[in-house]
C-alpha cells in the first residue's frame, strides 16, 4: 500500500478488559469487557465519530488509541507502525502525532498557567520552537486559528468562558501539528449558543488543516454535523459502521434505529414513531454469548442467543452486525428522522 | 386563578465580588394541568428560580423578593412550618442528578415512606405497600425486591424513576422537574420522558420542566418560557414559539442547535448559525436589553431601555424593541 491509500490509523481486533476483584467466596473472576474486538481504520483527513451510550466502550477505545491505557489484545497502528507496545520514549513522539481535547474545559486547563504557557507547553516539550519570540509568534498563530484575540497571552483560564476555554484546548491540541485529534465529548458541556460556534470552528479547521478527527460523542445531531463516517458501538462492539449519510438516512441495526428515534427533535410539529427500548443498558461484566443487544432488541430470536453476529456490508453502504439483517428479514425502517424533517 | 403565579421575582446573591442578580424581575404563571418548559442556558437563572419558589435557598446573603402565589398564597411570606407541609405534598421536585439527590445510606423504601408518613399520615406498613405500588407505577421491575435496595444498587435511569416516585407519592398539584433527563442516556431519557408524560396524565399535575434541551421542550411542553440573564425574554405556546420565534435570542437558539437530519441535504454541509459573544455576567447591573450586545438588530434604544414583555400575538409574549416579524424575517430556513 502506498502513502495515500494506507489508513492513517488502524485498530485491529482491539480488546480492552478490566479485571474486577474476584468474588469473595465463589472465586469467579469478574471481567469488564469494555472494548471487545474492534476493527477500525481512520484515513488521513477523515472525521469519524464513535457514538453510543455510557458504558459502550467509546471512551476506552479513544484512550487506547492515545496510549493512555494499555490494551489487552489486538493492535493499533499509526501509518503502518505498531504503537500499542511502544517504550516510554518512543511513546513520547507518538503523542505529538495524536492529541486529545477533553469534555470539560474547566478541569482540563491548569488554572495557574497563563495562555502563553498552556499553548506553549507542547511547543516547548517537543522542541518545536526556539526562543521566546518564536514561541509567542506560534502561540499567536494558534490563537488566531481558533478565533481568539492575540492579546490574551497573559491571561489565566478563569478569565475565559466555557466556549473560549474549549478553543484554548483546541489550540493546545493543534500546537504539535498532530495527524489525529481525539475529541472526547468535546462540545457536550457547552451551551447551545456556544456549541454552534465551536462546531463551526471544528468543521473549518478540518477543512483547512486536513486533520483526521475522532469524535467520541453521545449526541447524534452533533455527530451528523461533523463526521464523515459513523461508528455505532454497543457494549464494546461495533453494531453499525458506515458513511454518515447511509447511517443517518438508512439506519439498519435495531439499536441504531432505536438510538436515532430516541433523540428528541426540536420541532413540535413533528410526531414520530418512537422506538422505546425497554430496560437499561446491560452491564459489560462477563457478557453472555450471542448478540450483545439481544436483551433489549425488539426482534431478538433464537439465533441471537447463541451466535454472535458478524459485521456485514449492506447495499446502502454501511456494515451491520445483526442476524436479522444478514438473513434479509429486517423490516424496512419507518420514515427516518432525516426524511421527516426534510419533507416539510 | 392560575395554580402558580410568579410576579416580579428577584433573587440576588450578595458575594464578596458584588451582588449576583440571578433572577431579575421574572413574572409568569402556570395553570392547572399545564406543562410549562423553562428554557435557558447555564446562568440564565432557571434553577435559582425553581429553588426560590420552593424556598430552598436559605442563607444570610440570599435575598428573594417579589410574589410567588401558589393556590392564592404567597409562598415567600409563608411561615417555614407551613412551607414544610407544602413541599413534597403540594409542590414536589425532581432534580437533575439522580446520583446525589437520593440518600446513599437509606433504602429506597425508607426514602419513599418518609414522604408518605409525613404528609399522608400512613403507618410504616401502609407506606411500604404504597411505595411498592409507586415503584410499579414508575416501571421498576420486581418492586417488592427493589424497595429494599440502596441507591447504589440501581442504575441511573432507575434512580431517576425512584426520584419521580417520591415526587409523585402525594399526587402533587405542581411538579418541578429540573433537568430530569440531562444526566441520562438518550434511550433512557426517552423512557423517562414517556413515563413523566403518562404520569402527568394520570395524576393531573401541572409540570414545570426546566431544561436547556429544545428537543425535549418540543416533545413535552404545552407552553414555553425562554429565560436569558435572569429574566424572561419570550413566552408562548410551544408550536408558536418554534414556528415563529419573536425574540432574537430565541430565533438564534433555534437556528444554532444541530438538528438531526438537517445536514443530510445535497451539497456541502452548511455551517450552523452562531450567536456571537457570550452570556453576560450577572454581577453587573444590566442596563437596557440584556441580549443587546449579542443581537444583530440592537439599536440605541435597546442599550438604554429594558424592553417590556408585550403580547405580540394572542398568548405570545416577547420582550424586544425590534421583535422578529412573524412573516418577514424568516430566521429558520
Amino acid at each position: 500500500m502506498n502513502e495515500s491509500t494506507a489508513p492513517l490509523l488502524e485498530v485491529r481486533r482491539l480488546k480492552k478488559h478490566f479485571a474486577l476483584s474476584s468474588g469473595f467466596l465463589t472465586g469467579t473472576q469478574q471481567v469488564v469487557h469494555a472494548v471487545d474486538g474492534i476493527d477500525l481504520a481512520i484515513r488521513r483527513g477523515e472525521a469519524i465519530a464513535l457514538v453510543g451510550e455510557s458504558g459502550c466502550g467509546k471512551s476506552t477505545l479513544g484512550r487506547s488509541i492515545l496510549g493512555l491505557t494499555p490494551v489487552t489484545s489486538g493492535e493499533i497502528l499509526l501509518q503502518g507502525e505498531r504503537i500499542d507496545n511502544l517504550s516510554q520514549s518512543a511513546m513520547r513522539d507518538m503523542r505529538r502525532r495524536i492529541q486529545i481535547v477533553f469534555q470539560d474545559p474547566f478541569s482540563s486547563l491548569n488554572p495557574r498557567m497563563r495562555v502563553r504557557n498552556i499553548i506553549g507547553e507542547p511547543l516547548r516539550n517537543f522542541k518545536l520552537v526556539k526562543g521566546r519570540k518564536q514561541l509567542d509568534q506560534r502561540v499567536a498563530e494558534l490563537l488566531e486559528l481558533v478565533h481568539l484575540p492575540p492579546d490574551v497571552l497573559e491571561r489565566f483560564p478563569h478569565e475565559f468562558s466555557g466556549g473560549q476555554r474549549q478553543r484554548l484546548c483546541i489550540a493546545r491540541a493543534l500546537a504539535t501539528h498532530p495527524d489525529l485529534i481525539v475529541f472526547d465529548e468535546a462540545v457536550s458541556a457547552l451551551d447551545v449558543s456556544v456549541k454552534a460556534q465551536v462546531l463551526n470552528l471544528l468543521a473549518e479547521l478540518q477543512a483547512r488543516l486536513g486533520l483526521a478527527m475522532l469524535f467520541i460523542s453521545h449526541d447524534l445531531a452533533v455527530v451528523e454535523h461533523l463526521a464523515d463516517r459513523v461508528v455505532v458501538m454497543y457494549l464494546g462492539k461495533i453494531a453499525e459502521i458506515g458513511p454518515r449519510r447511509s447511517v443517518f438516512t438508512h439506519p439498519t441495526h435495531p439499536y441504531t434505529r432505536a438510538l436515532l428515534s430516541a433523540v428528541p427533535i426540536p420541532d413540535p410539529q413533528i410526531r414520530r414513531e418512537r422506538i422505546i427500548l425497554s430496560g437499561d443498558t446491560p452491564s459489560p461484566i462477563n457478557p453472555a454469548p450471542g448478540c450483545r443487544f439481544k436483551t433489549r432488541c425488539p426482534y431478538a430470536f433464537d439465533r441471537c442467543q447463541r451466535e454472535e453476529p458478524a459485521l456485514l456490508v449492506q447495499p446502502t453502504g454501511q456494515a451491520v452486525a445483526c442476524h436479522l439483517v444478514a438473513e434479509g428479514r429486517m423490516p424496512a425502517a419507518g420514515r427516518p428522522p432525516a426524511e421527516a424533517s426534510l419533507a416539510r | 386563578m392560575p395554580l402558580l403565579d410568579v410576579d416580579d421575582l428577584h433573587t440576588a446573591f450578595r458575594t464578596r465580588f458584588g451582588t449576583v442578580r440571578a433572577v431579575n424581575g421574572l413574572s409568569f404563571s402556570i395553570e392547572q394541568d399545564e406543562t410549562v418548559a423553562i428554557v435557558g442556558e447555564s446562568g440564565s437563572g432557571k434553577s435559582v428560580m425553581a429553588l426560590s419558589i420552593m424556598r430552598l435557598l436559605r442563607a444570610a446573603n440570599i435575598e428573594a423578593r417579589g410574589q410567588v402565589r401558589f393556590q392564592g398564597r404567597n409562598l415567600l411570606e409563608l411561615p417555614e412550618r407551613e412551607m414544610r407541609r407544602l413541599r413534597g405534598k403540594d409542590i414536589s421536585m425532581v432534580f437533575q442528578e439522580p446520583m446525589t439527590s437520593l440518600n446513599p445510606v437509606l433504602t429506597v423504601k425508607r426514602q419513599i415512606n418518609e414522604t408518605l408518613m409525613l404528609h399522608e399520615g400512613l403507618s410504616w406498613n401502609e407506606a411500604t405497600d404504597r411505595s411498592i405500588e409507586l415503584l410499579r407505577i414508575v416501571g421498576i421491575p420486581a418492586p417488592e425486591r427493589r424497595v429494599r435496595d440502596y441507591p447504589h444498587q440501581l442504575s441511573g435511569g432507575m434512580r431517576q424513576r425512584v426520584m419521580i416516585a417520591i415526587a409523585l407519592a402525594c399526587s402533587p398539584n405542581l411538579l418541578i422537574a429540573d433537568e430530569p433527563t440531562t444526566a441520562l442516556d438518550v434511550t433512557i431519557q426517552a423512557q423517562v420522558l414517556e413515563l413523566m408524560w403518562q404520569l402527568k396524565k394520570k395524576f393531573r399535575s401541572a409540570v414545570m420542566l426546566i431544561t436547556h434541551d429544545l428537543g425535549v421542550v418540543a416533545e413535552v411542553a404545552d407552553r414555553v418560557i425562554v429565560m436569558y440573564a435572569g429574566r424572561a425574554v419570550e413566552m408562548a405556546d410551544v408550536k408558536n414559539l418554534f414556528k415563529n420565534p419573536r425574540h432574537h435570542y430565541t430565533g438564534g437558539l433555534l437556528n444554532a442547535i444541530p438538528k438531526l437530519g438537517s445536514s443530510l441535504t445535497e451539497g456541502p454541509r452548511q455551517p450552523l448559525y452562531e450567536i456571537p459573544g457570550n452570556v453576560p455576567s450577572l454581577r453587573q447591573n444590566i442596563v437596557g436589553c440584556a441580549f443587546a450586545p449579542r443581537c444583530a438588530a440592537a439599536t440605541q434604544v435597546c442599550r438604554e431601555i429594558g424592553p417590556t414583555m408585550d403580547e405580540l400575538a394572542p398568548r405570545h409574549f416577547a420582550a424586544c424593541h425590534h421583535p422578529l416579524d412573524a412573516g418577514l424575517i424568516k430566521v429558520r430556513q
